[in-house]
């Protein structure tokens, strides 16, 4: 008979062989391959620089990341709020709704990425429906340029990480003690006191968390930038895809999306670094 | 009055995520295929997809790629999940190999997969899809197989095992039963996710159009801007993950809400 | 009495505790025996043992002389009431009783015969096509048992067998169960920390603490006689006296209020008086003890010469009554 630890150790061990295999190694090769120079041709000419981290500072390159940052951190923050306040009006709502609520809010999540940016297009270009409202309500003249721009960008960013952030936020709120709020009524505080003080610091570590993943994604995006912002508009991910499918510059793709995977670890590190605090001083 | 203010941010926010798709499956059934005019309902576009002989090879591939990739990553991560839950002590490393997949910006483990089998000098094309998708698919059958047993109650298994069965036919009859509507609901995900993956397939696939699957067909089409067709085929995909999707939460309440 | 089961010099540590610490135990064919202590005394970690769910690392286990401690649980002719009960949820009462049968891949007529049969004796009968979840707790005990009863196993385990039953149900039970034990003949070992279940349903108790034996005995041995401090606190409620270097124990029950004639006599003032229905327990204060002495006095004999708190009292004992420890 095999033993009980010896037998989950089997049946671990083809997925993390997987996991290895297929992510593991292809990332620690990413890693080493943004220490090498590009070959003449394209291709990699395996001779070790620190040209491709140095490159990342020009201030090209580290115009388009602070802009990046500033685009993700816009949408960022306003899917947080929105989402948050959604959040909150759905852990309001009568049990039996909860359930379905959350649902229809994450259901848009889980259809095809590529077609919910592509729906903007429809909304928000030239002859599009929005423009058609304007039309409509006496607009004359040329119709302002939405599509391609900066706020298309932000809109379609906000739009599909929106039920995400409601599904990140809701989690918390829902495990929340009613009683707790109550309890501060009771002694004395006002509703938004109450919301500040009680409700705010035990649901935050959640909020954080889903600013993080939406923060990261978007800096990294590739699909809304390209569609709604037309190319215009870079975020890091499309200077990662232009490396590999443009440019040929794989050694400086590579360092590129380390630059990424770098700004994820720091934020979730720091996120989880802030939620232990949080906890010492509610515990100390 | 908190109440219904409560009720009219809830419909605002349902309707901004909503009403987007809704204009394009409702612009899908205008028969004169124009966003400005509408002429009647039609579903003309809808027989024009079927006479697309580029999209119905898209949408050929991107079934074989779904079905194949979700079918491993379904024995792959269920079984994962069980030696997980099995062990008494959680590994760290093993926690975040397996958190891993679903963090990580998919731009980059496309670019990694490319630099990888480029070097490694696989010929790449639909297996490469395949083998790249089971990596974020197998993680999120586990996570959903695991979440499940974190609710079961083992003794059952020990039961099983007191009553005479052995390890395979606990496993058959009793342990495999209990946790099937978690399994299903883990795999129609794992499909789901598969059907709609772009960045990843797209660097996998290799070159020559054979491995187009039905979203880089897509994103190629939206190059040339809005059109008809477009609209059907996206509304149709999105019939197939909203059906996936429903389905794995009525089977597994819990799995995308609560 | 010939010994069924044989447990010798049986040890389990987990890590640094030590769980079961060389533990020798003979039970009998046909008893129902039960082992008795707090919880971390060891009396789960034997019963598993028992049923094969861990391994001891030292002793033997011996049933019918065989030894059988290395035999996996789903060979061993020992079945275990498990304390959650661990009903197959996905099937019905019938389906969870049957399973154990298929296992012995017994024929379908068989099956059914037998199914049919425990059926009838644990009154599961018009049941038999519920699901597990569609039971009240009674119930869901009583598939349990017939779940392992059907097998005709050598030996039954029963894991806190009423722990979930609430309290008019679990007397009710205690009976029960003493009464299928003897219909069925099968040996049972109930593991409790109940010591009120145990002197009711068992013909032996075993109290354990700290992986070792404390005492083993009938019902009326291990009341009557504790062997130690430990036992004579665990079972019941004892009155414990420094005297020297000596601990006398004495039960409330054996104290006297105004006895004529008693070996020791002795004055106090009642602080508290705690109404059972029954009897009436009295706190009674004296120069003997830093604690006060609980006196047990029936409901008549309280109606005879009420005492309030307060009161000064004579309470007094024969010395046959008091247990003498020295530890």
């Amino acid at each position: 008979m095999l033993s009980q630890s010896l037998r989950a150790r089997l049946l671990m061990a083809p997925a993390l062989l997987w996991l290895t295999a297929f992510m593991v190694v292809p990332c620690l090769l990413i890693l080493a391959l943004g220490f090498f120079r590009r070959g003449i041709y394209g291709g990699v000419d395996y001779t070790f620089t620190f040209e491709n981290f140095r490159l990342l500072a020009d201030p090209l390159y580290l115009g388009i990341f602070l802009h990046s940052a500033r685009v993700a951190g816009t949408a960022t923050l306003i899917a947080v709020v929105v989402g948050y306040a959604a959040a909150y009006a759905i852990a309001g709502a009568p049990r039996r709704w909860q359930g379905m609520l959350l649902f229809l809010a994450v259901l848009p999540f889980w259809s095809n990425y590529l077609i919910r940016t592509y729906a903007w297009i429809v909304l928000l270009n030239r002859e599009g429906l929005i423009t058609q409202g304007l039309r409509m309500l006496g607009y004359e003249g040329e119709p302002p340029s939405m599509l391609y721009t900066e706020g298309a960008v932000i809109v379609g960013l906000v739009y599909n990480y929106l039920p995400f952030v409601i599904l990140a936020c809701y989690a918390p709120l829902s495990r929340l003690n009613p009683e707790l709020a109550e309890a501060s009524r009771d002694l004395g505080a006002g509703a938004f006191t109450t919301f500040r003080r009680v409700v705010l610091p035990q649901t935050l570590a959640g909020v954080a968390a889903g600013a993080v993943f939406v923060f990261v994604l978007s800096i990294g995006n590739f699909i809304t930038p390209a569609l709604l912002g037309g190319g215009k508009f870079q975020m890091v991910g499309n200077l990662v895809y232009a490396q590999f499918l443009t440019a040929n510059d794989w050694p400086f793709g590579a360092a590129l999306s380390m630059v990424l995977i770098a700004i994820m670890m720091v934020l979730l590190m720091a996120q989880a670094w802030g939620t232990a605090k949080g906890m010492g001083e509610r515990n100390g | 009055m908190v109440r219904l203010g409560r009720a009219a941010l809830l419909l605002a926010v349902l309707g901004f995520l909503y009403v987007p798709i809704g204009v394009l499956v409702a612009l899908s059934f205008n028969e004169s295929g124009l966003a400005t005019v509408w002429t009647g309902f039609s579903v003309r576009w809808y027989g024009a997809l079927l006479a697309n002989a580029d999209i119905l090879a898209a949408a050929l591939n991107t079934l074989v790629v779904g079905l194949i990739s979700t079918l491993v990553a379904t024995v792959l991560g269920t079984a994962l999940a069980l030696g997980i839950e099995a062990r008494a002590r959680k590994g760290r490393a093993v926690e975040a190999l397996i958190f891993a997949p679903m963090i990580i910006p998919d731009i980059v483990l496309a670019i990694a997969l490319l630099s990888f089998f480029s070097i490694l000098k696989v010929p790449m094309g639909l297996h490469t899809i395949i083998l790249a998708h089971v990596v974020f698919n197998l993680a999120f059958v586990s996570a959903v197989v695991r979440a499940r047993l974190k609710t079961f109650d083992w003794s059952v298994t020990e039961a099983s095992g007191d009553l005479g069965a052995d390890g395979f036919t606990t496993f058959r009859r009793v342990t495999l039963p209990l946790i099937l509507p978690a399994v299903i609901a883990g795999a129609l995900l794992a499909f789901t996710l598969s059907v709609d993956e772009f960045i990843i397939a797209f660097f996998t696939a290799g070159a020559g159009r054979s491995s187009t699957t039905l979203p880089m067909q897509i994103f190629a089409m939206i190059r040339f801007g809005v059109t008809p067709e477009i609209n059907a085929l996206a509304a149709l995909v999105m019939a197939v993950s909203v059906t996936a999707v429903t389905l794995a939460q009525r089977l597994n309440r819990g799995v995308i809400a609560p | 009495m010939t010994v069924l089961l044989n447990i010798d010099a049986v040890t389990k540590r987990f890590g640094a505790v030590m769980a079961v610490d060389r533990l020798s135990l003979d039970i009998y064919e046909n008893e129902f025996f039960a082992l008795l202590g707090a919880s971390g005394s060891g009396k789960t970690t034997l019963l598993r043992m028992l049923a094969g769910f861990e391994m001891p690392e030292e002793g033997a286990i011996r049933l019918d002389g065989a030894d059988v401690a290395r035999v996996p649980p789903n060979k061993r002719p020992v079945n275990l009431m498990f304390q959650s009960y661990a009903l197959f949820p996905h099937m019905t009462v019938e389906g969870n009783i049957a399973y154990g049968l298929e296992m012995e891949r017994l024929g379908r007529g068989e099956i059914a015969a037998r199914v049919g049969e425990i059926m009838e004796k644990t009154q599961l009968s018009a049941l038999a096509k519920r699901k597990p979840d569609q039971l009240s707790g009674g119930q869901k005990q009583r598939v349990a048992l017939a779940r392992a009863l059907v097998k005709r196993p050598r030996l039954l385990l029963l894991d806190e067998p009423l722990g979930a039953l609430d309290k008019k149900l679990r007397a009710a039970m205690q009976l029960e169960l003493k009464r299928l034990q003897h219909e069925v003949g099968i040996t049972f070992i109930v593991v409790t920390h109940d010591q009120e279940e145990a002197l009711v349903m068992a013909d032996r108790i075993a109290i354990l603490k700290d992986g070792r034996l404390v005492q083993v005995g009938s019902p009326h041995e291990v009341y009557e006689a504790p062997a130690s401090r430990y036992a004579a606190d665990f079972i019941g409620v004892t009155n414990f006296v420094e005297d020297g270097g000596r601990v006398l124990a004495i039960r409330p029950e054996r104290i006297a209020l105004f006895p004529e004639a008693a070996d020791r006599k002795v004055e106090g003032r009642v602080v508290a008086r705690a109404y059972h229905g029954l009897d009436l327990m009295l706190h009674v204060a004296t120069a003997m003890s830093a604690q006060p002495l609980i006196v047990r006095v029936t409901a008549a004999g309280a109606d005879r010469r009420p005492v309030a708190e307060g009161d000064m009292v004579t309470i007094g004992w024969n010395d046959a009554d008091v247990r003498i420890f020295t530890d």
